[in-house]
């Protein structure tokens, strides 16, 4: 009955009805798609690990959220602005050249055809609006009258900051002061959305570090604050939740992939920092046992290096801002600073259910490291004439290791979760041009 | 009984509350934190709770969270916490010793290693701010199966139907953090304090101490007229950090607070 209401959720822009349907029918049974349980455990990971008084508005949360989920009207408010106000659905394109392009480098007869799942293409130019429209939808529900968040690169504080001017709540971006120097578009672009920005100058003063201040913030006011995290992380319910909102991003793939070829793909490939736009694209698919799945971290300067951002690959589970999940650390369970070239994929840890899905196997992951991203980034803008976002960027380096492992009639969908108008600063900068 | 529940009687027996002293371990090195806890002790505090350092501590504000990352700066480890407790219990018998921090540090060995790495240290109870009733299999059966009291917070948002929750488990005393936020901030209102120190108590017969936000004199016999404990910690940290660690600095504070909470009730019709 749970998975039944969380399609109504996840589907609701799904015309074609095919995977709501048939997923409704298998997970009765023992689905991939039936996590997490009621105390927001993906098998050993996830949970609610807050302080006490958060405890009880994680819990009203969470109450909220499973009403929401039985509202039609809650689906029809979110599904008229997924449309209207996001541009939804977003267009499945077959990415023709690139394609070709890695065809070539394979051996005869191998080289998958390629889709893009091009949630570049929403409103604020990322996959991230999905979430805040249905976080901000629950805000409301529940009476808050203030929104936070935080943000890495500004991505998530722009997107939180657009629907908080969208539905007249204030608004504070907690961002870490290095950030805030880094990325003063975006910094600017959240004032003109009439955001407050608020640099946060503790720790290292990254992603992490604002993540902390965005916790400290909501402890002093619970009463009248919601915190929009911004992906698929954090105490039960956020993780399900994130990946609730997000998963339109697999549903709609998976009626576009039905339409245009007739049958499910072979492959999917997204990024993973937080890992939301990857679960978004992944869980609508995660029992057609056919469909192989690959989640590409940042091996920012190399996995042999201590300068990357790969949880999976080179860190161990722990507890962090929330939930149990791997995490980048050392044997004390200090912290370790991630980096990446890729700021929204600079964060030490990793949503729950990919912890879970790496442990059972079901997700492949594997590192792309900075140089092999900026040469995708560029192979990208020159066959496509799109400017990816250097989060997927390593998407596409990830799928170029492994093109040689699938026939030409094999059909990839990777998620191309942003733009890269964002990044050019920072391409320019690693390339050795001035702008 | 423990040494925890032999301290809380025999400060109720005496009429007064007990001074809980908090400080960060190996701030502003490890080597610093044995005379402080010394100096500490001589000055007056009933309870040690000692800080384990984390690179990310969200429930702190600026004083301890600066106190966190100079100790990890210097070079602290999880060793030197134990390191810093064995010695504590050698030289101070008699005096209850609390770990506070995050879960993070206390489950990377795995929880079993820490629970027994601490008792075999001399400490008498855990405090682990990110891990909630809800997910006390985390850490809870290993502290209790060591013979630790794991100590659970109460704050103002845990409601009448969450409190059995909370208290489920819960041992050594009840730590009731007096104001939704972080460490360091405002004190609550004497008032709103009271009451909920009558409530907690209406649902345990566990000691209750009260901290966040208690930092003068004044404040803690305030608090120590209505609550068996005074916590005070970002205000001994900060007197600390302001004499570069000089011991005596925390020796002079805490002796103006024990002073104050032994004072408190006189006059006050027990």
């Amino acid at each position: 009955m749970a998975q039944a209401s969380r399609d109504d959720v996840s589907t609701s822009l799904d015309t074609n009805g095919y995977g709501a349907k048939r997923h409704h029918v298998m997970t009765l049974a023992n689905s991939l798609r039936s996590q997490p349980d009621a105390q927001g455990h993906f098998g050993e990971f996830g949970g609610r690990y807050v302080a006490e008084t958060l405890m009880p508005l994680v819990l009203a949360l969470d109450a909220e959220y499973r009403a929401a989920k039985q509202d039609p009207a809650f689906a029809a408010e979110l599904a008229g602005l997924m449309t209207h106000y996001v541009g939804r659905p977003s267009p499945l394109y077959y990415a023709e050249r690139l394609t070709e392009t890695l065809r070539a480098t394979a051996p005869a007869g191998m080289g998958p055809k390629i889709y893009f799942k091009r949630e570049e293409l929403n409103h604020t130019g990322a996959h991230k609006i999905n979430n805040c429209i249905g976080q901000i939808l629950l805000a409301i529900r529940m009476g808050k009258t203030r929104i936070i968040a935080e943000t890495g690169a500004g991505q998530h504080g722009v997107a939180t900051a657009t629907v908080a001017a969208r539905f007249g709540l204030p608004c504070t971006i907690f961002m870490g002061a290095k950030d805030v120097e880094r990325q003063q578009p975006n910094v600017f672009r959240m004032k003109l959305l009439g955001a407050e920005v608020t640099p946060v100058t503790s720790g290292a003063q990254t992603l992490k570090d604002a993540m902390n201040e965005a916790l400290r913030d909501w402890v002093a006011n619970v009463h009248d604050t919601f915190y929009i995290i911004g992906t698929a992380a954090g105490p039960h319910p956020y993780p399900e939740l994130v990946r609730d909102f997000q998963s339109v991003i697999g549903t709609e793939a998976k009626a576009q992939i039905l339409e245009a070829e007739g049958r499910l793909p072979d492959l999917l490939v997204a990024s993973v920092g937080g890992g939301s736009n990857a679960i978004g694209l992944f869980h609508p698919f995660l029992d057609d046992e056919g469909v192989e799945m690959l989640g590409i971290e940042a091996a920012g300067k190399g996995m042999h290096t201590a300068e990357h951002a790969a949880s999976l690959s080179g860190g161990r589970p722990g507890v962090l801002h929330g939930n149990r999940t791997y995490l980048l650390q050392d044997e004390d369970g200090q912290i370790s600073e991630a980096h990446s070239i890729s700021a929204g994929l600079d964060y030490p840890g990793i949503g729950p259910e990919h912890s879970w899905l790496h442990e059972i196997g079901r997700v492949r992951y594997e590192g792309v490291t900075d140089m092999e991203a900026l040469d995708a980034f560029q192979l990208c803008c020159r066959t496509e004439g799109i400017i990816p976002a250097l989060e997927c960027a390593h998407a596409i380096a990830g799928l170029a290791h492994r093109v040689h492992e699938y026939r030409a009639d094999q059909i990839v969908i990777l998620n191309l979760s942003g733009r890269g108008d964002k990044d050019i600063f920072t391409v320019a900068d690693a390339l050795g041009a001035k702008i | 009984m423990t040494r925890l529940a032999t301290t809380f009687a025999r400060t109720a027996s005496e009429n007064r509350a007990a001074l809980v002293a908090f400080v960060t371990a190996g701030d502003p090195s490890p080597a610093h934190t044995p005379a402080i806890l010394d100096a500490i002790v001589a000055g007056g505090a009933d309870v040690i709770e000692l800080g384990m350092p984390f690179t990310d501590p969200m429930a702190d504000g600026p004083a301890i969270q600066a106190a966190n990352l100079r100790a990890l700066a210097a070079g602290l480890r999880t060793a030197d916490v134990l390191a810093i407790a064995t010695g504590f219990r050698q030289r101070h018998p008699d005096v209850p010793l609390v770990l506070m921090g995050y879960a993070n540090p206390m489950l990377s060995r795995g929880p079993e290693w820490f629970a027994q790495a601490a008792a075999k240290a001399g400490v008498d109870g855990v405090i682990c701010v990110d891990i909630p009733a809800e997910e006390d299999a985390a850490l809870g059966p290993a502290l209790r199966a060591a013979g630790i009291d794991p100590v659970r917070l109460a704050t103002p948002t845990t409601d009448t139907a969450r409190l059995p929750a909370v208290l489920a488990g819960a041992s050594g005393f009840l730590y009731y953090v007096s104001v939704a936020g972080i460490t360091g901030m405002q004190q609550a209102a004497t008032g709103s304090i009271e009451e909920a120190v009558a409530r907690l108590k209406a649902g345990t017969d566990l000691p209750v101490a009260v901290g966040f936000g208690v930092r003068t004199p004044e404040q803690a016999a305030a608090v120590a007229r209505v609550a068996d404990g005074v916590v005070v910690g970002s205000a001994i940290v900060d007197a600390l950090a302001k004499a570069g660690g000089d011991p005596e600095a925390g020796r002079a504070l805490v002796a103006g607070l024990a002073a104050a909470v032994r004072e408190a009730r006189m006059g006050v019709a027990a």
